[in-house]
C-alpha cells in the first residue's frame, strides 16, 4: 500500500527508532512481561506500521464495502443503512411462558426473535422420555408438537418478524412446524424470514446435540436446502457456527477454520446431490463468537468475509455475488462470563459486542450479566440488549463503514488470521475432509488442547480473568436469578398424553408410515415431515423413526 | 513405595452437551498422576453409576450446565446406594446455582465446584478425601 521508495525509508526509520528510542526507554522501564499475546495466544508485537503490509494491496485485499473480497463488509453502506438485528436468544419453560419473554423483548425495542429449545427438543425426544426426565424446560422450550408452536408464537405476526431457531438435528421437523403455525395465520412460505441454526457437523465437534450419523444428517441438511430454494427464498436455510466451536475453547484461527471447513463440507454435499452452488449459496448464513480481545475479534471477522469469499469463487466457481458473500450472526462469549463479581460481565459483553459491531454484523445476541450462574432473568436481559442500543445510538462507531481498516495492527491481524486458517483447511482437506477430521477425533482434540492451555495459564496467572485470579473480594449470594418452574416437566407430559387423545390417530400413523417409506429412499423429507406435524405428529414420534432407518451417532472421546 | 493410583470417573449425565469443562477437570486429574476415566456425553445415571462399579473408581466427578443436575445428581447417589456402594466420593461441577447446594449436598454429593474453580483446588480435595 506504499510505494517502494517509502517503503524502504520507513524501515529504515523504524531501525532507528527501535535502537535508539525504544532500548533506551526499555533500561529505564522495561515491559510489563516478556512476552506479549492476544486472547488466542498469538504473538503481539510492539508496534506495527506499514512495514507489516508490505505485501498487501488495498484493491484486492480490501476493495470496498459490498464488493469482493468482502473484507470491509457485505453492505456498501453497513450500518448507516440499518443497524444490525437485535436479536436476543431466548427461552425457558412452557411455550406459554417463552411467549411471553417474546413479547417483552419486542416491546423494549428487539427486532428478530431468537428460539431456544429445552434439550430433549434438540434431541429429538418429547417430553414423556426417559431421557427428558429433569431437562424439560430448562435450557430453552420445550416444543413435542404443533400445539406448542402454536402456543410459542401466539399474537406474534410471522410476516413481521425474523425469527432464528437453534436446532440441529431435528432442523427439518421444527421448521415444518414454523411454517405450518405460519400458514395458519395466513402467512405463505414464501413470505417467512428467519434462519435455521441446521448445523450438525459442530454439534459433533462442540456442542453435542446430534441424534444421526453424519450421512443422513447431511441428507437432511440438503434436504432443506433444496425445499426453501423452491420454497422459502428469504429463509436462511444453515447458520454455520463457529461459536460453540470457540466456547469449547478454540482459539480465533481455530474458529474460522473449522466454521469454514464445514461450510466447505456442506457446499459439497449440496452439490452431490445436484443443487447447483448459486441456488443455495445465498441463503447460507454464519455464527461467530465474539470474545475479549476486541481488535483480534474485528480482525477474525474480516479475515472469515474474506476468507469464504476466496473459497466460494475459487474453489466451487460460485458467480452470483450473494453466494460470495459470508453474512453472520454474532453472540457475545459465554465462557468468558464470570460466576464472581457477575456485574463486571455487563462490562465484558460490552467489549464483545463492540468487536461484533466494528466487525460489521449482520445480527446480535448480547449475553445478560447472570449467565454463570442460571438462565437471565428479565432485568439482565434488558440490560443486554439496552448494551447494544447503546452501541448503535450512542458510540459512533455505526456512522462509517468498517472503521478500523486501516489500522497497522487490526490488517496485520486480519492477514494472519485468514493464512493460519486457511493452512488448517488445507489440512483437513488432506485427512480428508470434515467429517473425518472428526471421526479421527483431530478437530476436537485441537479445540480441547486450547481449552486445556487456556485454563493452565489463567490458573499460572500468565490470562488475568478479573475477579477470578485478581481483584477478588468477599461477594454474597446472587440475587434474583430466573428459576425454571419445575412443573413444567410434569405439565408438558400431560398435554401431551391430552394431545394423543384428541388427535386423528390413524391419520398420524399412516403420515409415519409414509416417512418411514420414503426415509428409505433418496427422496426429499421435508414435505412428508410437514404432513406429519401437521397431523400433530409429535417431535418425538418423527424422530424415532428416522433413527429406526438413520440409526444413531456414538462419539469416540479422545482426552 | 508409591501408593495405588486414585481412580476416577468424569461422567456427563442428561443430555447437556457442554463438555469443555469436564474434559479440561479430566485432563487435569490426569496431569495430576490420576487414572481418569471420561464417559462422553448422555450417560443416565444407571449407565454412570454400573461404568463407576466395573472400574472400580475412588471417585465420581458429574457435569451439568443444562440445570438437570436437581434431579440427575441426587438420581446416582441413590443408585449408589441401593447398590451399597458407600466408599465411592460424588463430586459435581457446572453451572449450579449456590441455592441448590445445600440440597446436593444432603443427598450425598461431597462438593460442588462451580465456574472459576482452579483445577489445582479440585485435585486438593481429592486427594484430602481419597485416603
Amino acid at each position: 500500500m506504499f510505494d517502494k521508495e517509502e517503503m524502504k525509508k520507513i524501515k529504515q526509520l523504524k531501525n532507528e527508532w527501535e535502537n535508539n528510542v525504544v532500548q533506551k526507554t526499555l533500561k529505564r522501564f522495561p515491559e510489563r512481561k516478556d512476552k506479549f499475546v492476544t486472547g488466542s495466544g498469538k504473538k503481539v508485537e510492539r508496534l506495527y506500521t506499514p512495514v507489516d503490509l508490505e505485501e498487501s494491496d488495498h484493491n484486492k485485499d480490501l476493495n470496498f464495502p459490498g464488493q469482493y473480497p468482502y473484507t470491509r463488509g457485505v453492505q456498501p453502506t453497513m450500518y448507516r443503512g440499518r443497524f444490525w438485528t437485535m436479536r436476543q436468544y431466548a427461552g425457558f419453560g412452557t411455550a406459554e411462558e417463552s411467549n411471553k419473554r417474546y413479547k417483552y423483548l419486542l416491546n423494549q425495542g428487539q427486532t428478530g426473535l431468537s428460539v431456544a429449545f429445552d434439550l430433549p427438543t434438540q434431541i429429538g425426544y418429547d417430553s414423556d422420555h426417559t431421557m427428558s426426565l429433569g431437562e424439560v424446560g430448562k435450557v430453552g422450550v420445550a416444543i413435542d408438537s404443533l400445539k406448542d408452536m402454536e402456543m410459542l408464537f401466539d399474537g406474534i405476526s410471522l410476516d413481521k418478524v425474523s425469527t432464528s431457531m437453534t436446532i440441529n438435528a431435528p432442523a427439518p421437523v421444527l421448521l415444518a412446524m414454523y411454517i405450518a403455525v405460519a400458514e395458519k395465520q395466513g402467512v405463505a412460505p414464501d413470505k417467512l424470514k428467519g434462519t435455521i441454526q441446521n448445523d450438525v457437523l459442530k454439534e459433533y465437534i462442540a456442542r453435542g446435540t446430534y441424534i444421526f450419523p453424519p450421512a443422513p444428517s447431511m441428507r437432511l441438511i440438503t434436504n432443506i436446502f433444496e425445499f426453501c430454494f423452491k420454497e422459502m427464498p428469504l429463509w436462511n436455510t444453515i447458520s454455520i457456527s463457529g461459536y460453540h466451536i470457540r466456547e469449547a475453547g478454540a482459539t480465533a484461527v481455530q474458529e474460522v477454520a473449522f466454521t469454514l471447513a464445514d461450510g466447505i463440507a456442506y457446499v459439497d454435499a449440496a452439490i452431490k446431490i445436484g443443487l447447483k452452488v448459486d441456488d443455495f449459496a445465498p441463503r447460507l448464513s454464519f455464527f461467530f463468537n465474539a470474545h475479549n480481545d476486541l481488535l483480534e475479534e474485528v480482525a477474525k471477522f474480516r479475515a472469515a468475509r474474506r476468507l469464504w469469499a476466496k473459497i466460494m469463487k475459487e474453489r466451487f466457481g460460485a458467480k452470483n455475488e450473494k453466494s460470495l458473500m459470508l453474512r453472520f450472526h454474532t453472540q457475545t462469549a459465554g465462557c468468558t462470563l464470570t460466576a464472581q463479581q457477575a456485574d463486571n460481565n455487563i462490562a465484558r459483553v460490552t467489549i464483545q459486542a463492540l468487536a461484533a459491531v466494528l466487525g460489521g454484523t449482520q445480527s446480535l445476541h448480547t449475553n445478560s450479566r447472570d449467565e454463570a450462574l442460571a438462565l437471565p432473568a428479565e432485568d439482565s436481559v434488558r440490560i443486554a440488549l439496552r448494551t447494544q442500543q447503546l452501541l448503535a445510538y450512542e458510540s459512533g462507531v455505526t456512522e462509517t463503514v468498517d472503521p478500523l481498516a486501516g489500522s497497522y495492527y487490526v490488517e496485520t491481524l486480519t492477514n494472519e488470521i485468514e493464512k493460519q486458517a486457511l493452512e488448517y483447511i488445507e489440512k483437513i482437506d488432506k485427512i480428508g475432509g470434515v467429517t473425518q477430521a472428526i471421526e479421527k477425533g483431530f478437530i476436537q482434540q485441537e479445540i480441547q488442547n486450547s481449552a486445556y492451555q487456556y485454563q493452565k495459564d489463567i490458573e499460572e496467572s500468565k490470562r488475568i480473568v478479573v475477579g477470578v485470579n485478581k481483584f477478588k473480594i468477599k461477594e454474597g449470594s446472587p440475587k434474583g436469578l430466573l428459576k425454571v418452574n419445575p412443573e413444567v416437566g410434569r405439565r408438558q407430559v400431560e398435554e401431551l398424553k391430552k394431545l394423543k387423545e384428541e388427535r386423528d390417530n390413524h391419520k398420524v400413523k399412516e403420515n409415519l408410515k409414509l416417512l418411514e417409506k420414503t426415509a428409505k429412499t433418496d427422496a426429499n423429507l421435508m414435505p412428508l415431515i410437514l404432513d406429519c406435524v401437521k397431523s400433530y405428529a409429535t417431535l418425538g414420534e418423527i424422530c424415532d423413526i428416522l433413527r429406526s432407518i438413520f440409526g444413531e451417532y456414538k462419539e469416540s472421546v479422545k482426552l | 513405595m508409591e501408593g495405588k493410583k486414585i481412580r476416577i470417573l468424569i461422567a456427563k449425565p442428561g443430555l447437556d452437551g457442554h463438555d469443555r469443562g469436564a474434559k479440561v477437570v479430566a485432563r487435569a486429574l490426569r496431569d495430576a498422576g490420576m487414572e481418569v476415566i471420561y464417559t462422553g456425553l448422555r450417560q443416565t445415571p444407571e449407565q454412570i453409576v454400573e461404568t463407576a462399579i466395573q472400574e472400580d473408581v475412588d471417585v465420581i466427578g458429574l457435569s451439568i450446565l443444562s440445570g438437570a443436575h436437581t434431579h440427575l445428581f441426587p438420581k446416582v447417589m441413590e443408585l449408589l446406594k441401593e447398590n451399597d456402594i458407600k466408599d465411592i466420593i460424588v463430586m459435581g461441577g457446572g453451572v449450579i446455582p449456590e441455592e441448590d447446594i445445600p440440597e446436593l449436598k444432603k443427598a450425598g454429593i461431597a462438593e460442588i465446584f462451580t465456574p472459576g474453580t482452579d483445577t489445582r483446588d479440585i485435585i486438593k480435595f481429592i486427594k484430602e478425601k481419597v485416603r
